[in-house]
């Protein structure tokens, strides 16, 4: 009986995935094995919002069985319109672990294992066990730092430790999907320079002559809490300080006769809080997670690499490929091996970089990721690293670690990776 | 998924190699990366001088203005740089460290520059900074205030304004505030 309900349950998808379509790879094999390796296949969501609840949904109705999710914040009563896996009695409680254990409630079969912290808590044997990571993120931050990581994971005798990433993202009608393959496809590094930052207002305009509400949020939260609350560290979740922040933009607003301050306007200012749309989490939720399916079963081809969804007026997607960026400080220059004696000093291996033919650099900095080891300019901070010039290799790096070149006469940097003879 | 990892393995091929990576270390950010290289491309003269309490954090160090011409001459200004994580993305965070009678800069340290806020763009340097907090004290400028009082100062009384600069930079009261010597 529940194996039949079992079958039914997942007839369509199973039509997919047990033949092949004019679009499929010509060596895929259609099936059960192809059933049995979606089931099997471990992946990452991070991110449990308003994407994150769609992602989980659309996942776990498409055949995933071990899902993973990852998210450092708590229910807030403004998620309960869009993010559906949360009820008002969830206000509060961890994200990761409500939207986790309703999923698995509702989709029989499907385990979802929930973390609730930060991306940054987890090592890289922690990302090495799953086979996709999905985002559905709201900082750029948070994406850099997921993106640097697993391209830094990529291990060239371990084809497993290439974790394809499908990264959504929406703000108000607008949004992207795009799938990148860490080493291999334009990274999140490489498209940076596409985000525009968000518009800041002048802070004489916020110090002197503010004109919107905003402006004065802005006062209170910049400056007013600087002269009078020096000692408190802000904290945007702390209900006392956004009282505090909406009382004082209230009374600036009052004396330049501005209405229009809020309490939500105010939460929305200092947290930097962008509108969000349900149906667009929708629409770009879905297209990241049938590409998810996709890359899992290679039942058809995936997206090359960026789709972008505009909804201000009627809809119209785009989808282009972006383009690796060859001096991407992420993935355009991979750590090249180098072996070297570490007897040599440190004068001696910047003057060997010279010698080499495919670097020839003639006035190098240099660092690894806790230490200076030599930096040419500013002239306090070479006198200050000009000691290590003296000291092998040795006493200033690790066997196999990493260091950083830049020169003037470059303008793209070096890393090498130094392996001790 | 497997025709994935075979386009990593042609790659590996096609490149020979080169780039293997074994057991992992902690590699170099890539804010560090263009902290380096900025730092290496500033041009600093001789009125500028920074330090760097730990030379091995290159994304927190101090900046000393001492212009050579203009009312604020004779002065040593000293301001705290930190650099995060997401730069170039975000700009560095300056802030003057001394108390200074200045229409751009107010009592707590804030500078009003263009170019530390609304209009920083990745493609700008510490250098364009550098610069740009150079020129505050050649060509203090009133329409852009951050302390009100200097600004009017600066609008209404010219010598006034520069008898008042003289003063503060002594660690002198002016309008009833006392300022920070930067003379030595």
């Amino acid at each position: 009986m529940v194996a039949i309900d079992q079958k039914l349950r997942w007839k369509h998808l199973y039509n997919v995935l047990t033949r092949s379509g004019p679009f499929s790879d010509e060596d895929w094999v259609p099936g059960p094995e192809t059933i049995s390796t979606l089931e099997s296949s471990k992946i990452l969501v991070i991110g449990a919002g308003g994407l994150g609840c769609e992602i989980l949904k659309n996942l776990a109705l498409s055949g995933f069985k071990d899902i993973h999710v990852i998210d450092m914040d708590t229910i807030d009563i403004s998620n309960l319109n869009r993010q559906f896996l949360f009820r008002q009695s969830d206000i509060g409680k961890p994200k990761a672990e409500v939207a986790a254990a309703f999923v698995e409630k509702r989709v029989k079969g499907v385990k979802i294992t929930p973390y609730v912290g930060k991306i940054q808590d987890k090592d890289e044997d922690y990302y090495m066990q799953f086979k996709i990571v999905v985002c559905g993120l709201d900082s750029i931050e948070a994406r850099r730092w997921i993106n640097s990581t697993l391209v830094g994971m990529v291990d060239f005798e371990n084809p497993e430790s290439l974790k394809p990433i499908i990264d959504g993202g929406t703000e108000g009608f607008k949004g992207q999907a795009r799938v990148i393959l860490p080493t291999l496809s334009s990274c999140i590094e490489c498209q940076l320079d596409m985000h525009a930052p968000r518009p800041a207002v002048p802070l004489c305009t916020i110090a002197t002559i503010p004109r919107q509400p905003q402006h004065c949020i802005e006062w209170a939260h910049q400056i007013a809490w600087q002269e009078q609350r020096k000692d408190d560290t802000f904290d945007s979740d702390d209900l006392e300080h956004i009282g505090w922040i909406y009382n004082a933009a209230l009374e600036r607003a009052r004396q330049f006769q501005i209405p229009g301050v809020t309490f939500q306007m105010t939460q929305g200012v200092v947290k930097n809080i962008i509108p969000a749309i349900a149906s667009t989490n929708a629409v770009i939720a879905a297209a990241t997670t049938s590409e998810a399916l996709k890359i899992a079963t290679s039942c058809n081809p995936y997206l090359e690499n960026y789709m972008m969804y505009a909804g201000e007026e009627g809809v119209y997607t785009y989808t282009f490929e972006a383009e690796k960026k060859p001096d991407c400080p992420v993935c355009g220059n991979l750590a090249r091996a180098m072996t070297v004696d570490p007897n040599m000093t440190l004068e001696a291996f910047i003057e060997a970089l010279g010698e080499r033919p495919e670097a020839q650099l003639k006035k190098p900095s240099m660092r690894t990721e806790e230490k200076t080891l030599y930096q040419r300019f500013p002239p306090q901070l070479e006198e200050q690293t000009r000691p290590n010039l003296k000291l092998k290799l040795s006493d200033l790096i690790a066997d196999g670690q990493e260091i950083a070149v830049s020169d003037p006469a470059y303008t793209i940097d070096f890393r090498y990776r130094l392996d001790f003879s | 998924m497997l025709k994935i990892w075979s386009m990593k393995q042609q790659q590996q091929q096609a490149e020979n190699a080169e780039g293997a990576a074994g057991k992992k270390k902690k590699k170099v950010t890539a804010a560090q990366l263009r902290v380096q290289r900025d730092l290496q491309e500033l041009t600093l003269g001789s009125t500028m001088k920074m330090t760097f309490p730990n030379p091995d954090d290159i994304l927190n160090f101090v900046l000393v203005i001492s212009p050579d011409e203009g009312m604020y001459k004779g002065g040593h200004f000293h301001f705290s740089f930190s650099v995060n994580q997401n730069f170039p993305h975000d700009p560095p965070k300056v802030k003057c460290t001394q108390k200074i009678y200045h229409p751009n800069i107010d009592l707590e340290g804030n500078v009003c520059l263009n170019i530390l806020r609304e209009d920083w763009k990745p493609v700008l340097n510490l250098n364009a900074v550098i610069v740009g907090l150079q020129f505050l004290f050649l060509e203090p400028n009133a329409s852009d205030p951050l302390n009100k009082d200097a600004a009017e100062d600066l609008r209404g009384n010219r010598e006034g304004f520069k008898r008042n600069v003289r003063g503060a930079m002594q660690g002198g009261m002016v309008r009833g505030v006392k300022f920070d010597d930067v003379l030595r």
